[in-house]
């Protein structure tokens, strides 16, 4: 399931960046940036309720897939500069971080 | 290589929202040299980590990188207060960040050991009330 596929299904509202033509392999869910700086790797989507710029610099530098904001967190406007400016692809939801994960995997296992 | 490429970065104190620019820089730049997606990741790693302790705890200071043939050398050198206690700074968990810098998701007490884990080399020089400088190497 490609990036495009899983904001339709999941019904995720894109903030910054494109889905088209992206692909994601995994996912990490936390908000201490030196944690998802160690763990967050390559395509992964980064789920997180931090909506600082530094959010933007660790999703950069770990080349995730994106930045998918929980529980209906809104990027801050520099925050949403940067991801513009970087190219970083930044969604948002209005479920909580356990849900989202769970939905995610629902949907990528075909159960939903 | 004919001659060494050399980065030289002045790191913001006062500057939250542009903390991480030197290492996003750095990092865009390797990526034109052509290094692999593993070098770029560990250098973007450990440098990033080192230049949020620098706008956390010692007000800015100074990021130079250098690229030789044999590996890239990071150096990161401030004009803050120290590391009284180099061993506990060094334990995952241990952090003396102040809560409004927790609130903005650091002070894990991940920095120190993130940059040692992903760099083949690191030394630090610290005198308390003079500064701190760590050199870390990651070998090509």
């Amino acid at each position: 399931m490609n990036l495009s596929e899983l904001c339709e299904v999941l019904s995720l509202d894109v903030v910054a960046g494109d889905t088209a033509g992206k692909t994601w392999h995994g996912v990490y869910a936390g908000d201490l940036l030196s944690r998802a700086m160690s763990h967050v790797k390559l395509d992964n989507l980064w789920i997180t309720i931090m909506s600082n710029t530094n959010v933007i610099a660790v999703a950069s530098l770990t080349e995730a897939c994106a930045v998918i904001l929980a529980e209906g967190v809104e990027l801050l406007p520099e925050a949403l500069d940067a991801a513009v400016d970087n190219g970083i692809t930044v969604l948002s939801s209005t479920r909580t971080v356990n849900e989202l994960c769970i939905a995610i995997h629902e949907a990528s296992s075909g159960r939903k | 290589m004919a001659e060494n490429i050399r980065f030289h970065f002045d790191v913001d104190g006062e500057n939250f929202t542009s903390a991480g620019e030197a290492s996003v820089a750095v990092k865009k730049k390797l990526r034109q040299l052509g290094f692999s997606p593993d070098v770029i990741r560990k250098v973007s790693i450990a440098m990033y980590e080192g230049e949020i302790n620098m706008v956390i705890h010692a007000d800015g200071g100074t990021a130079d990188v250098e690229v030789t043939d044999d590996e890239i050398v990071i150096v990161l050198a401030d004009h803050g207060p120290g590391i009284p206690n180099v061993e506990m700074a060094m334990q995952e968990g241990f952090s003396t960040a102040r809560e409004n810098i927790r609130a903005l998701g650091f002070g894990a007490g991940m920095g120190l050991p993130n940059m040692k884990k992903y760099t083949d080399e690191m030394k630090i020089d610290t005198e308390v009330g003079v500064g701190t400088t760590i050199t870390m190497k990651v070998y090509l």
